[in-house]
């Protein structure tokens, strides 16, 4: 278990983690969410001890990190924002260093580095050296050196930046398949990433907690949680006709695509079947209806725009089904 | 202990892996050449002993040893490595100290593949070869010193360029601060501040060691000296981290 509490960091003069208290189990895996500069670093480099807290504990088994910091060490394998690793060493020699100073040696230290290079697939670069290696590589590479040791914590930041979709795909089952009994931490700015493979979510915006819940629970939270998108192919008046539907809160036009509307139901209420009805029974001119996706990733801007950017919302709402993650981050 | 050994290994590995510690010993080697027979008058002097080839190695050292020193932390920083290396289960000081080891290590073996001056000198005549020795050994003293500045210099900075530079600078005046230039332009102060000013030398204590007295107190010095900075280069480190 991590128990992190009232965990503050501050650099000159601004405070990159404020007040940070929660606790992770094992067999969670823990998807640590927040713009950029939001103190997600900076707290995942405080739990694997590489700064040093200026106020507030984190204790991992039990082992506070600033009194026993090498026992906290010896549980955690973690990949470092970028995957950093010696660019003059091939692979093999890589593995080999990360293995020995893990602590082991002669048989078992062979079968560790075979078993890794299995896992993340590194057979064929095993004897190139890193400086070589394309991104992709690399980012196995810092993963296999993650998880040699079998670590009890796994934190991951950014384990799937710069990997092409197959890479990704292999990366999460990768994760999902490690996290049994184990706790694993990953931030990401991928936000599919985060209902693919975690349990729970932890939103953080200017160094403090804005939410924490499953994905599922998360999206519930979302405006847009329910709404219908709705494609029409020529001029209607979807007002009018969604007339005496209590359940539709508001209709708005998306900014987008042209006569594409988002419709949004009152909080805790279903309107896709009951709009569907209307569709079909009135034949409205309608080229595309589903219900709108990507909800977790506008509940992310709603509750981390204020603090980050200052965007308004409604107009944003709107665009939340079809916008990538990336780019309203970048 | 058992991580110093190990990162000591690949820091080692790593001179090797690239061309630094080839080209840093060819080119130790023909400047000691050069130094020795050239300027120095080896043949000249009719003297069967080093000390032509031992009184340059300060003025060597200043150039030569800041080169393998630059990236011990500076590389890690601008790579990020540090942040591996500092979360692994490793201890500041086994990863300050194996860094230094193998730097000191390669410095050692650069002066003894000069071993074939020594064979000559034997040759030509009958030198003290136990004065030779105590002069490589109070040589590689005073390389270790010139690696412990490079190591905290290293620490200051992500560009080892300023790594080198900064310590070039520092080490000329912990060089230069025991030359007869500087001692002689500090003539009106009060002796006790000379002689402080010369026992911070390299080249005092060096002195002293390449003509065969082994001093415990200069042995001291160069420990001592070696020490404080690989200490100062922790505390760098540590604070430094973070940006």
């Amino acid at each position: 278990m991590i128990e992190i509490s009232h965990l503050t960091k501050k650099f000159d003069g601004f405070i990159a983690v404020d007040d940070l208290s929660f606790t992770v189990e094992e067999g969670e895996v823990l998807g640590f969410l927040g713009p950029n500069g939001a103190g997600k670093s900076t707290t995942m480099k405080i739990i694997t001890g590489f700064l040093g807290a200026t106020s507030g504990s984190v204790t991992v088994h039990g082992h506070d990190i600033s009194r026993d910091p090498m026992a906290v060490k010896s549980l955690i394998g973690y990949l470092p924002e970028g995957a950093p690793s010696y660019p003059d060493m091939t692979v093999l020699e890589f593995l080999n260093f990360i293995a020995e100073v893990r602590g082991f040696s002669g048989e078992e230290k062979k079968q560790r580095i075979a078993k890794v290079i299995r896992e993340v697939e590194l057979a064929e670069v095993c004897h190139k050296t890193i400086e070589t290696l394309s991104k992709g590589f690399k980012r196995r590479v810092g993963l296999a050196q993650a998880i040699i040791h079998d670590p009890k914590v796994l934190i991951l930041d950014e384990p799937t930046d710069g990997l092409d979709p197959n890479q990704k795909h292999q990366v999460r089952q990768l994760i999902r398949n490690l996290a049994r009994d184990r706790i694993v931490i990953i931030s990401t700015h991928i936000l599919e990433e985060v209902s693919a493979v975690c349990t729970r979510a932890i939103i953080i915006a200017a160094g403090r907690i804005v939410a924490d819940g499953t994905p599922k629970e998360l999206e519930a939270r979302s405006r847009l949680f329910g709404a219908v998108s709705i494609q029409l192919t020529q001029d209607f008046d979807l007002a009018a006709a969604l007339e005496g539907v209590e359940e539709v809160a508001d209709i708005e036009p998306s900014d987008e695509e042209r006569r594409r509307f988002i419709i949004i139901p009152v909080p805790g209420k279903q309107i896709f079947g009951k709009v569907l009805d209307r569709v079909q029974s009135e034949h409205w001119p309608v080229a595309e209806f589903h219900l709108v996706e990507g909800l977790l990733e506008h509940f992310f801007r709603s509750v981390t725009s204020q603090t980050a950017t200052s965007q308004p919302r409604t107009s944003r709402g709107a665009r939340a089904s079809q916008q990538s993650a990336n780019q309203q981050q970048g | 202990m058992r991580n110093l050994g190990i990162i000591f290994k690949r820091e080692l590995a790593g001179y090797f892996a690239t061309p630094l510690a080839y080209v840093f010993i060819v080119i130790f080697l023909v400047m000691s050449g050069i130094f020795t027979f050239d300027m120095g008058g080896f043949y000249v002097r009719g003297q069967a002993d080093l000390m032509p080839f031992f009184s340059f190695h300060p003025w060597l050292y200043l150039f030569m040893i800041p080169a393998i020193a630059m990236g011990l932390w500076a590389d890690e920083r601008k790579s990020g490595t540090i942040e591996l290396l500092m979360t692994l289960p490793v201890t500041l000081s086994d990863a300050v100290l194996g860094k230094f080891l193998a730097a000191w290590v390669l410095s050692g073996v650069a002066l003894l593949l000069t071993f074939p001056i020594w064979i000559t000198v034997n040759y030509l005549g009958d030198p003290d070869n136990g004065v030779i020795v105590a002069a490589y050994l109070g040589s590689w003293l005073m390389a270790g010193g010139f690696l412990a500045i490079g190591s905290c210099m290293s620490a200051m900075t992500r560009n080892s360029v300023i790594a080198f530079i900064l310590t070039v600078a520092i080490c000329f005046v912990f060089v230069a601060s025991g030359s007869e230039i500087i001692l002689n332009a500090l003539r009106w102060a009060p002796q006790t501040l000379v002689d402080a000013v010369a026992a911070l030398s390299f080249l005092t204590h060096f002195d002293s060691i390449s003509k065969g007295v082994l001093d415990l107190r200069d042995i001291l010095f160069f420990v001592i000296f070696i020490g404080s900075w690989l200490f100062a280069s922790a505390i760098v480190i540590e604070i430094k981290k973070a940006n």
